[in-house]
Order: structure tokens, then C-alpha cells, then sequence
């Protein structure tokens, strides 16, 4: 059995991480799964929520995704994300403030099809907010 | 005969277009590199969701209940090209060439009697195509012209719209019409279709792939035919994404040789009227003298 993982974190616009780690917890649609080198292969869809990367130095990065799959295979972990955000970089007052504004937007959009990205971009917000809360 | 003084000014006003058309040569220079990092910074994300994708496909061929994505809606009679060209002019054929291929794509269509609906990302290509076209028009353009950074949201919001219609049944194929970034001096207007997705070179490679790594007993959370709906939807927003990163490479790249062009044809053309403005000053010299020397023989 190898001794680590080898991670692969991709989202649309780039190549986040490609890199060896110790494991990797992955939230799948199905519940959440811990990938480790030897894991059988598995292919899973992965729900909004934290990536956490524990390094082989031992530290956790963690990253917010959502949108995208996990395929475990050989020691090697692909996750593909459309949306891939380190949560460091994430500040939950930010966010409560964003909210804030989207759900004032939300009151005062004039048609089905502003009303629609704006309940989209705020049910976005939303879910950061919940994976900074868990992720801390 | 143009006079000295015009032969200067024209001189000087193509020395100023010359001034303009190399500065748009470097700045696109300048994008270009940038719009090739983004593409190629792009291409693993749909390299990978492509071979997954092709992999479930291939496990699911023929298989009741395959999303209609894949399998379509079992008929072909309207079609919807998407038609991707740039926002700004000065490029060359570049957004010519993307509507002439859109353009006897739906010629063919419509010959073979098929209803056809255009709708188009970026200004040129409305230009382009209104005219012949307008009734086909399902909307007004989409437009990117604020857009600095090309990022996934913009694609996201064309698929997503897309992937509404189809739901509603408003077409059963979807072609995307954009250009391959193939080099600085070429790019190829291709046709691609979305919907229901296609997927040719992916699968060669997949068989060498199982055959090298262990047996692919894959679990798999939820099922197969669940991953892939839940995929395919997702894949159109790449395919997407990818075709305008695609475009803005191209187009840059289109706009570098096209002013690289326009710059060494004014360099000509400030030749010539610079050899032409000296050979008629030496004229008109030459005519000064004769006047003076003759004056002064008939003294």
C-alpha cells in the first residue's frame, strides 16, 4: 500500500492542487467520505460543502467546493469542482453581508428571470456560510 | 497630380494609422497570452469531466432511461446554433469565418427542412448574421462586452439558459459554432454539439487506461445513470466555457496577425508616397532652375 494519496483538485478555471497528501475527507451527495491511499475505487458526486486536505506535513487546508464529482482510483484522488474556493480566503462577515444585500435584491427584482439568479446566487452565499460554520 | 502639401498630409495620416494599428498589435499581443494561459489552465478540467463522462456513457450504452442529454429527444427537427464570435472588430476574417460556417450550417438545415432558431454570444456575429437571419433569432445577443476576465459564471449563465429551453423543449440539437485556438496564425471555425453531447476521441484512451490499472470495480454514489444526470448538465457549461476561452484566444491571436498586417502594408504605403513626394520636389526644383536659368538667358 502506498503511503500517500495523490491529490488532484481541478476546477473550471484551473488546476488548484496537484499534489501528494496524507488523506483527504470529500463531502459526497451520499454522505461524506474520507479518502485515504488504498481506498477502493469509487466514483461519487460531491455536494456544496469542505474539502479537507490533510497534508503529509500535517497540516489542514481546506477548501469550499461545490458542484463536481470525486473519482478515487490507484492512490489517486481526481476531484473536479466547479466551483473551488481555499476557505481561508473566505470571511464570514463578508458573507453575511452579501446575504444581506441579495435578499434586499431579492425583494426588489422586477422579473422571474433576475428573481431566479438572485435566489441562485443567494442559496451560493448560503451554503458558504454553512461550510465556514462547519469548517471552523 | 496631388500637390506636395497633400502628399504630406497623406503621409503623415498614414503614419498615424500605422502609430494606431501597431499599438493594437502589441496590445493584443499582450491578451493573447493571457487568453492562451486561461484556455490551457482550462483544458484538465474538461479533458477529465469528458473521459468521465465517456466512461459512464459507454457503460450505459443502450440502456433504458439514459438522460436525454446524451440520448436525445429522439427526433432532430429543430435545431439551435449557438453562435460564438467576439465583441469587437478588427480581427481579421475572425468573426467572418465563424458566421460563414454558421451560416451554411443552417442553409443545409434549412434546405433539409428543419426548423432552425440562432441565438448569439457576442455583438459581431449578430451584426453578421441579422440581416440574412433576424426571424431565426431567438433573442438578443448575449453580451460580453463588459466582461474583462472571461470566468466560469458567464459560461454557467449561457448553459444554464440552454439547458432551460431544452428542458422546455424549445429544440432537440444544439451546435456550437466557435473558433479553435490553433496557433497565432491559425484558428479553425468548428461546429460542436452539445446537445445531446458527443464523444469520439475520449474513448480509446479510456480502454488503455483499464487495461494498465487495476480492474475498474468502481463504486459508485449515487448510481451510474444519477452521476451522469447530474454530470452531462454540468459538461454543457464546461463545453461552453471552454469554447470561449477558445474564442478569446483566437480572436486576440486573429487581431495580432491581421494588425501585424495593416502595420507592414501603412510601412509600404508610406514608402511610395514618400518616394513619389521626393521625386516631384526634385521636379518642381528642377522646374524652379530652368525658370531662373532661362530668365537669365533671355536677359
Amino acid at each position: 500500500m502506498a503511503e500517500a494519496l495523490k491529490l488532484e483538485l481541478v476546477s473550471p478555471e484551473k488546476e488548484l492542487a496537484s499534489r501528494l497528501v496524507k488523506q483527504v475527507v470529500v463531502p459526497g451527495t451520499e454522505g461524506e467520505f474520507v479518502a485515504m491511499p488504498g481506498h477502493a475505487p469509487l466514483l461519487s458526486t460531491i455536494k456544496p460543502g469542505v474539502l479537507v486536505i490533510s497534508e503529509i506535513s500535517g497540516q489542514e487546508t481546506r477548501y469550499f467546493v461545490r458542484g463536481g464529482y470525486a473519482e478515487m482510483a490507484n492512490d489517486q484522488l481526481i476531484v473536479l469542482a466547479e466551483r473551488a474556493i481555499p476557505l481561508k480566503q473566505l470571511d464570514a462577515a463578508e458573507i453575511e453581508k452579501e446575504i444581506r444585500w441579495a435578499e434586499e435584491d431579492l425583494e426588489d427584482a422586477r422579473d422571474d428571470e433576475e428573481r431566479r439568479k438572485l435566489q441562485e446566487r443567494l442559496d451560493f452565499l448560503k451554503q458558504l456560510k454553512q461550510a465556514l460554520e462547519l469548517g471552523h | 497630380m496631388p500637390s506636395l502639401k497633400d502628399l504630406r498630409n497623406r503621409i503623415s495620416s498614414v503614419k498615424a494609422t500605422q502609430k494606431i494599428t501597431k499599438a493594437m498589435q502589441m496590445v493584443a499581443a499582450a491578451k493573447l497570452r493571457r487568453a492562451q494561459e486561461a484556455a490551457e489552465a482550462a483544458r484538465p478540467y474538461s479533458q477529465r469531466m469528458n473521459a468521465v463522462i465517456a466512461k459512464l456513457a459507454a457503460n450505459l450504452k443502450g440502456r433504458e432511461g439514459v438522460s436525454p442529454f446524451l440520448a436525445g429527444t429522439g427526433r432532430e427537427d429543430v435545431h439551435l446554433l449557438v453562435i460564438c464570435t467576439a465583441e469587437r472588430g478588427l480581427c481579421g476574417g475572425f468573426n467572418a469565418n465563424i458566421a460563414k460556417l454558421a451560416a451554411s450550417h443552417a442553409d443545409r438545415l434549412i434546405r433539409e427542412g428543419k426548423t432552425v432558431k440562432m441565438l448569439c454570444v457576442g455583438r459581431k456575429g449578430h451584426e453578421a448574421l441579422k440581416r440574412q437571419y433576424g426571424d431565426l433569432m431567438i433573442d438578443d445577443p448575449v453580451d460580453l462586452k463588459q466582461v474583462k476576465r472571461l470566468r466560469f459564471t458567464h459560461a454557467h449563465e449561457i448553459a444554464d439558459r440552454l439547458i432551460r429551453m431544452f428542458d422546455a423543449g424549445e429544440f432537440d440539437i444544439c451546435t456550437l459554432f466557435y473558433s479553435e485556438f490553433r496557433s497565432v496564425i491559425s484558428q479553425k471555425p468548428t461546429a460542436l454539439q452539445l446537445i445531446p453531447a458527443r464523444f469520439e476521441e475520449e474513448e480509446p484512451q479510456e480502454t488503455v487506461e483499464t487495461a494498465s490499472g487495476a480492474p475498474a470495480a468502481y463504486t459508485y454514489e449515487p448510481d451510474e445513470a444519477e452521476i451522469l444526470n447530474d454530470l452531462l448538465p454540468r459538461n454543457v457549461s464546461v463545453q461552453v466555457f471552454r469554447a470561449l476561452l477558445e474564442n478569446a484566444a483566437s480572436e486576440q491571436g486573429a487581431r495580432m496577425t491581421a494588425m501585424d498586417n495593416a502595420t507592414r502594408n501603412a510601412g509600404e504605403m508610406i514608402g511610395k508616397l514618400t518616394l513619389s513626394y521626393n521625386r516631384q520636389r526634385q521636379a518642381q526644383i528642377t522646374k524652379e532652375l530652368i525658370e531662373i536659368i532661362s530668365g537669365a538667358e533671355a536677359l
